[in-house]
């Protein structure tokens, strides 16, 4: 079953807000509690964090498993099989997540 | 031992009782007065006195879960806070069955320690992450994991 646009982009509870650590118990300070939020702290989070997260499958679970959305979770575990690091890691899951925030708010797509 | 109002004063034999004590829990009232020079009736009467004003809070064993075949890991926990939720979270922390230890320090800024036990790095990780960070006023986490331990005194030297 589709899940709903809205159900994706609302605000989720504190509890289940993604957290960014750099390594094993080592948090950042930063979280997101919407696929907005996870956007904008895309750009800000140490590039460690990026890595840390993507290679443990945490981005892709939070977004399938919290936020419901199984396409860019797929869209994202695609990225980790490019084994992306670096500045072009934020900036491909910047793209991604971006991109598909138009969608789910029906702006015009990104280009690519 | 005299008692002063709401406080208690413990004499020299008191202390060598509960040093004795510290080491070894299971020492008799006969033993300890064996090695302190005293009737067994006398430590009794300490014990029993210490016992009741909270002295000795309890008596327990320190098991090796290594050697029962339990593996787990030791992290120290640095928890950095607003100043104004910094009870609190300490507080939140004692509740878990994980957490072994909890206390606050002041350095450049207030912090809050914890000792965690865990069974490996994935759920201390999940731990950290679903348990602490979440927690109202938490600023930043540093966390070490214990590698090798060098001295573990489970006696407290009476200084």
């Amino acid at each position: 079953m589709a899940v709903s646009s809205s159900r994706i982009l609302r605000s989720v509870l504190r509890e289940e807000a993604f957290y960014f650590f750099t390594s094993i118990g080592n948090y950042t300070g930063q979280s997101a509690a919407s696929l907005d939020e996870f956007l904008q702290k895309i750009k800000e989070v140490n590039i460690k964090s990026l890595e840390f997260h993507l290679y443990r499958e945490d981005f892709e679970k939070w977004i399938s498993q919290t936020l419901g959305d199984a396409k860019l979770a797929e869209d994202i575990k695609g990225l980790r099989n490019m084994k992306v690091v670096g500045n072009a890691l934020r900036d491909r899951l910047y793209f991604l997540v971006s991109r598909r925030l138009k969608d789910l708010k029906g702006a015009p797509q990104a280009s690519r | 031992m005299k008692i002063k109002g709401q406080g208690v004063s413990l004499d020299a034999l008191d202390w060598r009782i509960l040093q004795l004590l510290q080491e070894n829990s299971k020492l008799t009232f006969t033993e300890i007065g064996n090695k302190l020079d005293v009737a067994h009736s006398t430590v009794y009467d300490r014990i029993q006195k210490m016992e009741e004003h909270g002295i000795i809070k309890k008596y327990r064993a320190i098991v090796d879960l290594e050697k029962a075949g339990i593996q787990q890991i030791t992290a120290l926990i640095t928890i950095h806070t607003d100043p104004k939720e910094s009870e609190n979270i300490a507080q939140r922390l004692t509740g878990f069955l994980e957490v072994l230890e909890v206390s606050s320090s002041f350095s450049e800024e207030l912090v809050v320690n914890a000792k965690v036990i865990s069974q490996d790095q994935a759920k201390l990780h999940s731990f950290i992450a679903q348990s602490i960070a979440p927690l109202p006023g938490v600023l930043r986490i540093r966390t070490s994991i214990i590698t090798k331990k060098y001295k573990e005194e489970t006696s407290q030297p009476f200084l």
